[in-house]
């Protein structure tokens, strides 16, 4: 895949390195010993069955949970890589933008002011939105193509509409690394798809994008990088090629299937098997 | 590439301030004019500016001025108090009333009073005491309960403590000499009645003082709403921002309830009322709950002092009457 030559801005690396949680009173680490590294310009996904940790990789960058041991740095050759632990929340995100898995609209806001919290990280207490405010936040509107949905409550949205302001306050953070939780998991496939093709144009240009996901065949698709984990542990990592194979899907997922061929681009598509076929064929 | 453009209105429409302005202004004369004597306008702000007989001034001046007054900023401290709240706690339901934290202010009040505290001014740190610990207490029961997140578990932990401040004042009052000792009543369903200038001034600072931090912090309490991982996303240090606010918005009541005791359902109904007005933005919230809070406590006691004149009822009972309606007709559009 050939990627822009002239980034947006000076990429940042995302860097979890050997990373153990513990949640209190259970047995089994939720996270044992997991490096990922998201590196700029590329989509790295981070995919497994339920309950395998992904979402407590997002949540020790939301530092909601401590780590047992590891560390996760943010950063390029330039700056230097700072450990996340040491950074102000308002530092981190300006670096990192995160799209956690859920949120409810309780006290409604309007979409673009809903957006413009985006902006907070860059503001003062009382400083009005600046120049630059309002262009990240058009920017992100534009981006995630949501126009039609301004001037309307969030609590008013449909479960698509809703994900997609999501990631649009995300893009206005305009930081350099952006983490996404499930993000299409209410979306249809034409939304879905955009999602994707969204990210695919964020990562080319020099953004870099951890994308938590169910979606093995697009993440297979669109993905550089995949992480697979396997009760909090990495069962696998590397391209498509090397972590979509059959025998590791099955062994991950205790579910028979087959990785054959995505017709559309050639990259490894995982189809699962008994149900409803094995019924037609007898 | 042409981006759409976008609007922001952070604040809502002027006729809000403008009507709450207005409303403040009337209900202050009205609250000055109505009472045991009835006095013309004219006379009251005469009597405001020293001229005029001996009496009317003393009325005015004395009496009827510093109630009014206090009444208006204890309404604006715990309708502020109850919009940070509800919105560092997510629930529109949320205020110190019925989250135990004016309670636990009033035991404060009372058991220093009842120890033999007399400086008005200890007597407020107090209450803050008595605020902060039934906080620790409310949410250590709902964390032990099931899980910190459920708010719903933290304002039912709210009324139970509510229940048991309520039983604390009637046992440490219950020999409490009258001359002394203001009485259970007064804490436990609140009155403006014999309110003094230097308690208007005290409750003043507070608000000045403490509903300034909360307006500072008002960026927080946007995102605190939306949520605790949101709200981290975006660059909020969760626990400590709500945990300030929390405290904050506590000192706040508990700075009306050292001055007025008691009164519970201003902090839930005029944050409502605030956001009915297309306040979204905490910071037009506060100010605007602010504002309204004010006059909605002003005519709850002028009700309170003629409804059954020339009984002065208490101003609690007033605003349950009012807000217990408010609060079922809000559950009922949450659960639907």
């Amino acid at each position: 895949m050939s990627r822009a030559s002239n980034p947006d801005l000076p990429g940042a690396t995302l860097a979890f390195h050997h990373v153990s949680v513990r949640y209190a009173g259970r047995p089994q680490r939720a996270l044992d010993q997991v490096s990922v590294v998201a590196a700029p310009g590329q989509i790295t996904a981070v995919v497994g069955p339920n309950g395998s940790g992904k979402s407590t990789l997002v949540r020790t960058l939301l530092r909601r949970v401590p780590l047992e041991s590891g560390h996760v740095t943010v950063g390029n050759a330039e700056t230097g890589h700072v450990p996340v632990s040491t950074l102000h929340a308002r530092d981190l995100a300006q670096r990192v933008a995160i799209v956690p898995q859920r949120e409810e609209p309780v006290l409604p806001l309007r979409v673009e002011e809903f957006v413009a919290l985006g902006r907070h990280m860059h503001r003062s207490a009382f400083g009005g939105m600046s120049a630059a405010d309002h262009h990240a936040v058009q920017q992100a509107v534009h981006r995630a193509g949501i126009a039609d949905t301004l001037g309307r409550r969030t609590d008013t949205l449909s479960g698509g509409e809703w994900q997609r302001v999501r990631i649009a306050r995300a893009l206005a953070q305009a930081a350099p690394v952006l983490v996404l939780d499930e993000p299409t998991t209410f979306l249809d496939i034409a939304h879905e798809m955009a999602v994707f093709e969204l990210l695919d144009e964020l990562a080319a240009h020099g953004h870099t994008v951890l994308l938590v996901s169910h979606q093995l065949n697009l993440v297979a698709r669109f993905a550089s990088h995949i992480v697979l984990l396997h009760r909090g542990a990495v069962a696998a990592a590397g391209d498509a090629a090397a972590v979509m194979r059959g025998e590791i899907l099955e062994r991950v997922y205790e579910w028979p299937l087959v990785v054959t061929r995505d017709p559309a681009v050639g990259a490894p598509a995982l189809l699962p098997l008994r149900g409803s076929g094995r019924h037609r064929d007898q | 590439m042409t981006a759409p453009r976008v609007r922001h209105t952070e604040h809502p429409a002027g006729v809000a301030w403008g009507v709450g302005v207005i409303l403040l202004l009337f209900v202050v004369v009205l609250g000055l004019s109505i009472g045991a004597v009835s006095i013309q306008t004219t006379h009251v702000i005469n009597a405001l500016r020293g001229i005029g007989d001996a009496s009317t001034i003393a009325i005015i001046r004395d009496l009827r001025a510093p109630r009014v007054l206090l009444a208006a900023l204890v309404g604006a401290g715990l309708a502020s108090s109850g919009a940070a709240l509800q919105g560092s706690l997510r629930n529109p339901l949320a205020e110190p009333y019925l989250l135990g934290v004016s309670g636990g202010a009033a035991v404060g009040a009372v058991v220093a009073m009842a120890m033999g505290v007399t400086q008005p001014t200890l007597i407020t740190l107090c209450a803050f005491a008595g605020a902060a610990l039934a906080t620790l207490v409310v949410t250590a029961i709902a964390r032990v309960v099931g899980g910190s997140g459920d708010t719903k578990l933290l304002l039912m932990a709210g009324v139970v403590v509510g229940a048991f401040a309520n039983a604390a004042i009637l046992v440490a009052l219950a020999d409490a000499p009258p001359e002394r000792l203001r009485g259970a009543l007064f804490w436990m369903m609140g009155s403006a009645a014999d309110a003094t200038w230097p308690a208007v001034a005290r409750c003043a600072a507070a608000l000045l003082l403490l509903g300034g931090v909360l307006v500072w912090r008002a960026r927080d309490l946007d995102l605190l709403a939306l949520g605790d991982e949101p709200a981290a996303a975006l660059g909020v240090d969760v626990d400590r921002a709500a945990r300030r606010i929390f405290l904050v918005a506590s000192w706040l009541a508990a700075a009306t309830v050292a001055a007025a005791g008691l009164i519970g359902f201003v902090g839930l109904v005029v944050p409502n009322i605030a956001r009915a007005l297309g306040a979204r933005h905490h910071r037009p919230m506060l100010l605007l709950s602010a504002l309204y809070g004010a006059v909605l406590l002003v005519v709850a006691d002028l009700l309170a002092r003629t409804l059954r004149a020339p009984a002065d009822l208490p101003l609690g009972a007033v605003t349950a009457l009012v807000g217990v309606p408010f609060f079922l007709l809000r559950l009922r559009r949450l659960a639907a």
